[in-house]
């Protein structure tokens, strides 16, 4: 008899959307398994593991200290295998978040168990199967995972959290001592707290159609009136229009988002590679061959700059209506 | 400076993946194989640490077959001084083998710094660097795009949502690179016919199973079969209509 635990992600002592993704995946898997759900929070001393109930953990430890207010690889790290050590987990599951990528191999190896990362779909069929896309999302593996446990990274917004309500009792642990190997010192903001695309649940990108970086001015007007984040293709990134953390594809963050634009872009290979998995697609693009359109769910054909101002002014009219 | 580079053989980002015979494996006919892009950083960032260093050693380690001796031939052509193939039949999906394999190699081997890309564009794993950082018990940056090393310490900035982490640690330690990093040089013909007479020694990797049994490989599935909903701005009302009503995503 095995549980599950969901080590779960917090950022200036909130906890983020893709923890209770964790959780409700954990939830499913434990009750396919016939076991429990335990969460594990890591932060700041005052992060607190209340409400975590009402997402289906039966049971919250929280590893509160101010030397774990920012990501601190090695005393997470730590933390968590110590936590999962001291317990019966079948399966730990966290979210393929830049945390995440860092913290399950981590976790994986201390404990020397198997790793599955970036998962779209995790459940329990006489085992452990989960998919993963591979190949810049051209294939997709389904894998049964024998370790016991085994540790999955989750891809962000691949799962829709779900209220669950479950005892969620809270019981402090300790963070593990030690030295940390490296420290992150800081964490340096942009000027502008954007929303990230690889977790946002709309993603506007742009492409080389807006012709010059001004011009992105659309894209984020659009994103504001959808309270969606900003993306780019690479042409855009290169051209030093955008930055690369905005960059959507193989060679920048693979998006699963429920409602993907993608405007001015023309939806080369590598491009497509990154939103594969996004819910619903809609191209925007003067050329009625271009190869995005061979992958969006809604198209329009014509020219972004009447298209787009237009496409702004009603979603904004429904959104304040 | 002594510094390993981990690399590894992948197919080309521009190839078609067709499933084999056995769904559970791509064919590979037709397909060719590539050195991992960032894998390409992480040799860039060696070359450029022990040009600054003045010298030094670049050894290039990959796990793979008898071909992966191309892939560590593309590195050394760029300029690294040696290569080491730990030879296995297959490598699995599972990345903690792999990653013993490789800390196993490098553990005694005095290197400063050992450096991996972010992760292989074949199985995503992001996985394998940090993974030989554990085993080690070194410190390690992943995915970093911007690295400083001075004074036997280093200083890495990677990219999270929205904001950058500036991660600090001495050497000899881990990083694994993303893009941003640096520019890969390209082999000159020079490089290419100099490789050729470079060391490379040959090893049995001796994997362990591991904890990943392959159930299936299958092409994505089918995008269902979208439609144009108009011309111009003329047609937005319509979109919107479908976003929020057919989709339900408004
Ligand atoms: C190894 C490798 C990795 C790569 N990784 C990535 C990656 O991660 N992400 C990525 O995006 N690309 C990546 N690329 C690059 C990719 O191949 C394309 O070059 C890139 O995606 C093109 O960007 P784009 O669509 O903005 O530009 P273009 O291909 O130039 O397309 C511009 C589009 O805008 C349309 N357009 C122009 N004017 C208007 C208008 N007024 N109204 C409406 N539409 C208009 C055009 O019809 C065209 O379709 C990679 C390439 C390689 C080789
Ligand atoms: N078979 C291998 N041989 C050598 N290095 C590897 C191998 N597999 C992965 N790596 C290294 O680990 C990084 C991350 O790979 P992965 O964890 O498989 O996504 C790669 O960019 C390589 O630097």
């Amino acid at each position: 008899m095995a549980n599950v635990i969901a080590v779960l992600e917090q950022r200036d002592g909130t906890l983020k959307r893709v923890s209770h993704e964790a959780l409700t995946a954990a939830r499913t898997l434990a009750d396919a398994m016939g076991g429990e759900v335990h969460a594990l929070v890591i932060g700041p001393s005052g992060v607190s593991g209340d409400g975590l109930g009402d997402y289906g953990a039966d049971k919250v430890f929280v590893a509160a200290d101010d030397a774990l207010a920012l990501y601190q690889p090695d005393l997470y790290a730590a933390t968590a295998a110590d936590v999962v050590q001291g317990g019966d987990y079948g399966v730990v599951i966290l979210a393929a978040t830049a945390m995440g990528k860092d913290l399950a191999p981590r976790v994986a190896a201390r404990l020397g168990c198997t790793l599955a990362a970036d998962v779209t779909a995790i459940q329990y069929d006489g085992g452990v199967v989960v998919t993963r896309p591979v190949y810049a999302g051209k294939a997709v593996y389904t894998l049964k995972l024998t370790g016991v446990p085994s540790v999955v990274s989750l891809r962000p917004n691949a799962v829709t959290p779900e209220q669950n309500a479950k005892a969620g009792a809270v019981e402090a642990t300790s963070a593990a001592g030690g030295a940390a190997r490296a420290t992150t010192a800081e964490v340096k903001q942009p000027d502008r707290a954007a929303l990230d695309v690889a977790e946002a649940s709309v993603v506007v990108s742009g492409g080389r159609g807006l012709k010059e970086a001004e011009h992105f001015k659309l894209i984020e007007d659009l994103a504001a009136a959808v309270g969606g984040a900003v993306g780019a293709s690479r042409a855009v990134v290169d051209a030093g229009w955008r930055s690369h953390a905005e960059q959507v594809g193989q060679t920048g963050k693979t998006v699963s988002p429920s409602l993907y634009f993608a405007v001015g872009i023309s939806g080369a290979i590598q491009h497509l590679a990154g939103i594969r998995t996004a819910k619903v697609i809609v191209a925007i693009n003067k050329d009625p061959d271009a190869p995005i359109f061979k992958v969006a769910d809604y198209g329009i054909v014509g020219d972004l700059f009447e298209i787009v101002p237009r496409l702004t002014e009603e979603i904004k009219k429904i959104k304040e209506g | 400076m002594k510094i390993a580079v981990c690399v590894k053989r992948v197919p080309d980002s521009e190839a078609r993946i067709k499933i084999g015979a056995d769904k559970t494996s791509i064919d590979e006919s037709g397909v060719k194989f590539v050195l991992n892009t960032y894998d390409e950083y992480a040799v860039e960032e060696a070359l450029k640490l022990k040009e600054a260093a003045g010298s030094g050693e670049v050894v290039i380690v990959s796990v793979g077959s008898e071909a992966a001796k191309e892939t560590i031939r593309t590195a050394l052509a760029m300029g690294a001084d040696r290569g080491v193939l730990l030879e296995a039949d297959a490598v699995g999906l599972d990345p903690l083998p792999v990653a013993r394999a490789l800390a196993a190699e490098l553990k005694d081997g005095g290197y400063d710094l050992i450096l991996f890309g972010k992760l292989a564009s074949d199985d995503y794993s992001h996985a394998v660097g940090v993974m030989v950082a554990e085993l080690l018990e070194l410190p390690c940056a992943s995915a970093a795009t911007k690295l400083e090393i001075a004074d036997g310490k280093g200083i890495a900035e990677r990219e999270i949502e929205g904001g950058v982490e500036v991660v600090e640690f001495a050497l000899p330690a881990v990083v694994t690179a993303d893009k941003g990093l640096n520019e890969p040089r390209y082999p000159a013909l020079r490089g290419i016919m100099m490789a050729k007479k470079k060391p490379l020694e040959v090893k049995d990797a001796a994997l362990d199973a591991g904890g990943v049994e392959i159930v299936l490989l299958t092409l994505p599935a089918e995008r269902k079969k979208g439609r144009i909903v108009g011309e111009g701005a003329d047609a937005v009302p319509a979109l919107v209509d479908a976003l929020r009503n057919e989709a339900k995503v408004l």
